[in-house]
């Protein structure tokens, strides 16, 4: 992984109290801004990064040079309109991209490594809170999230409920589901299971836990498409060859696409990062957090909009799960749209060129 | 919003009306709320708290592009999910007669809302009975457009028919408005002389 400087970072001004009962002594936050803040300060999105994303969400990647992961969503004129909003996307604590996680270095200036305290998704949005008002941004317009971003849309929402108007939740769910903790259990028990990460002390070595971080990815990769999306676009096509070679090498198309998902992953993401946020997505229960009722997760929530969104072959975060958000919604009485959209291309539906999502975005924002 | 705004739907419009009488800020649950003209109307004009039920996905993305809080689903299914009274008014335009059991959704929206706006097809229209009576076939009318297979009405109902069911489940029809050619015609005779009805409950 190149470690690559971050544009703009935010020391906390304050230790951040965690979950676990820990506490991130100088954290900072790594993030990117977009469009002109207005001088009352109420034209601010948040947008949330999924898993392996990070600040870079419409400009180009320092690492990999691609362009932003979102950069057809975000931009003057796009469904989030920088002309009109002030766009703040930042890396959440745990991962690799600038913002404080297992690399960075600890109190006594050696990287973390596994002495890096396990985080949830409240502590990455304890994150996010601090760097507003580090900005100074009291009440955000709207926060939009998909995937581990919904998650944290959602726990913004929940728990400082005053400082969202808008809540736009894109192919996410309130809880990991048993399936969803199992594939994330794989790949991590391919990271640790690799020589190269060395209990996670492989800052410093020549060895790094490429492969098992690659396997992860892989696996995980697969439960972001569908299978309709994947036969179409490899079916069982043969990789530069013309028949089977009797070998373990990657003879089928899908083998190659997916080998090149997790070598080109390992170039640009921290192995222990990936443990850390994956934990995190798996002790994600909203309803647990507030006393076994998600309903009361957003009793507090009433002046906000919410904006709920699947796709329909999405079986990581199925519509189902976000049904169940939109029932607690209205447990509640309140205001939620929920909308699932058709898409061939399972979770990562959220990602690729939507029509309808445009609308949806830019209509519920604007709306 | 800037939107430009066609006139509503004939029964769509007396709702409006009547629940801007009642005075502004109410909350109004829209069940098969379609595109959200009514909701538009209900927040632009009157005030209201509006949401909106939707099956069609199509239609709540316009719903929701246009800035209203419609949530995808299924009436016959997701009404139960509301909390007892959470509304004011519960509305049910042209979409009764699609309904798995008409009789609960009766009740479901009288359970949801302090009031209920039921509008449908009055299958006991004159040209409808003319159309079965004389062509032997299920009538297709300007009320009942589609033919019999691929229609969404799955329970006809007449004015009457409504009437009682309405007294079989106690609720109060507080006010009730009848259309022939989408024009508000007096009830006398509406049974046979209305193609469109709209009612007003109570329980």
């Amino acid at each position: 992984m190149n470690v690559t400087p971050p544009t703009r970072s935010h020391a906390l001004a304050e230790d951040l109290p965690l979950d676990s009962g820990q506490t991130l002594v100088g954290a900072r936050i790594a993030y990117e801004t977009y469009g002109e803040l207005a001088e009352d300060r109420s034209n601010a999105v948040l947008i949330c990064h999924a898993l392996t994303g990070d600040q870079y969400v419409a400009s180009t990647h320092p690492a990999t040079g691609k362009p932003g992961w979102w950069e057809r969503m975000v931009g003057p004129g796009k469904p989030i309109d920088t002309d009109r909003f002030h766009v703040i996307c930042a890396n959440v604590i745990g991962s690799c991209m600038g913002s404080t996680g297992p690399a960075s270095d600890g109190p006594d200036g050696k990287p973390y490594g596994m002495r890096f305290p396990v985080i949830t998704i409240r502590d990455m949005v304890r994150g996010l809170v601090a760097l507003l008002d580090g900005l100074g941004i009291e009440r955000l317009h709207g926060v939009v999230g998909g995937s581990m971003g919904g998650m944290q849309a959602l726990s913004l929402a929940a728990n400082w409920p005053e400082r969202a108007g808008r809540v736009l939740v894109i192919a996410s769910t309130a809880r990991h589901s048993a399936q969803n903790i199992a594939f994330h259990e794989v790949g991590r028990q391919a990271i640790m299971a690799d020589p190269g990460w060395a209990a996670g002390d492989y800052y410093s070595s020549d060895a790094r836990p490429d492969n098992g971080l690659a396997v992860a990815r892989m696996a995980a990769h697969i439960t972001y498409l569908s299978e309709e999306g994947l036969t179409r676009k490899f079916g069982r096509r043969l990789q530069d060859r013309e028949a089977t070679s009797f070998s373990f090498d990657a003879d089928f198309q899908v083998e190659s696409y997916l080998r090149y998902q997790g070598s080109g992953f390992t170039q640009r993401f921290d192995a222990n990062s990936y443990l850390y946020i994956t934990r995190a997505m798996d002790y994600f229960d909203l309803a647990e957090e507030h006393g076994g009722k998600l309903a009361n997760a957003f009793a507090r929530s009433r002046h906000a909009r919410f904006c709920i969104v699947s796709f329909d072959t999405d079986w990581l975060y199925p519509t189902t799960e976000s049904r169940h958000i939109v029932h607690a919604l209205n447990a509640t009485g309140n205001r939620v749209s929920f909308v699932e959209l058709s898409a061939p291309n399972g979770h990562d539906s959220f990602l690729l060129p939507h029509e309808q999502l445009d609308r949806v975005v830019h209509g519920f924002l604007n709306g | 919003m800037a939107e430009s705004r066609t006139p509503l739907r004939f029964d769509l419009a007396v709702i409006a009306d009547a629940i801007a009488g009642y005075g502004p800020g109410r909350m109004v649950l829209d069940i098969g709320c379609g595109d959200g003209a009514l909701m538009a109307a209900l927040q632009g004009d009157s005030g209201c708290d509006a949401r909106g039920i939707e099956i069609d996905a199509a239609l709540v993305e316009r719903c929701v592009a246009r800035g209203l809080s419609v949530v995808q689903g299924d009436a016959n299914i997701d009404l139960a999910e509301y909390p007892d009274k959470a509304f004011d008014f519960a509305v049910l335009s042209q979409t009764l007669q699609t309904a798995t059991r008409p009789d609960l959704m009766l009740d479901e929206l009288l359970r949801v809302g302090e009031r209920a706006f039921v509008s449908f097809p009055n299958f006991a229209h004159w040209r409808t009975r003319a159309a079965l009576m004389f062509g032997g076939r299920m009538p297709v009318t300007s009320a009942l457009p589609v033919s019999w297979y691929e229609t969404q009405n799955i329970h006809h109902v007449t004015i009457d028919d409504f009437r009682d069911l309405a007294r079989e489940k106690r609720a109060v029809i507080e006010r009730s408005w009848f259309f022939a050619r989408e024009r508000a015609i007096s009830p006398v005779g509406a049974n046979w002389r209305a193609e469109f009805a709209v009612f007003q409950l109570s329980r």
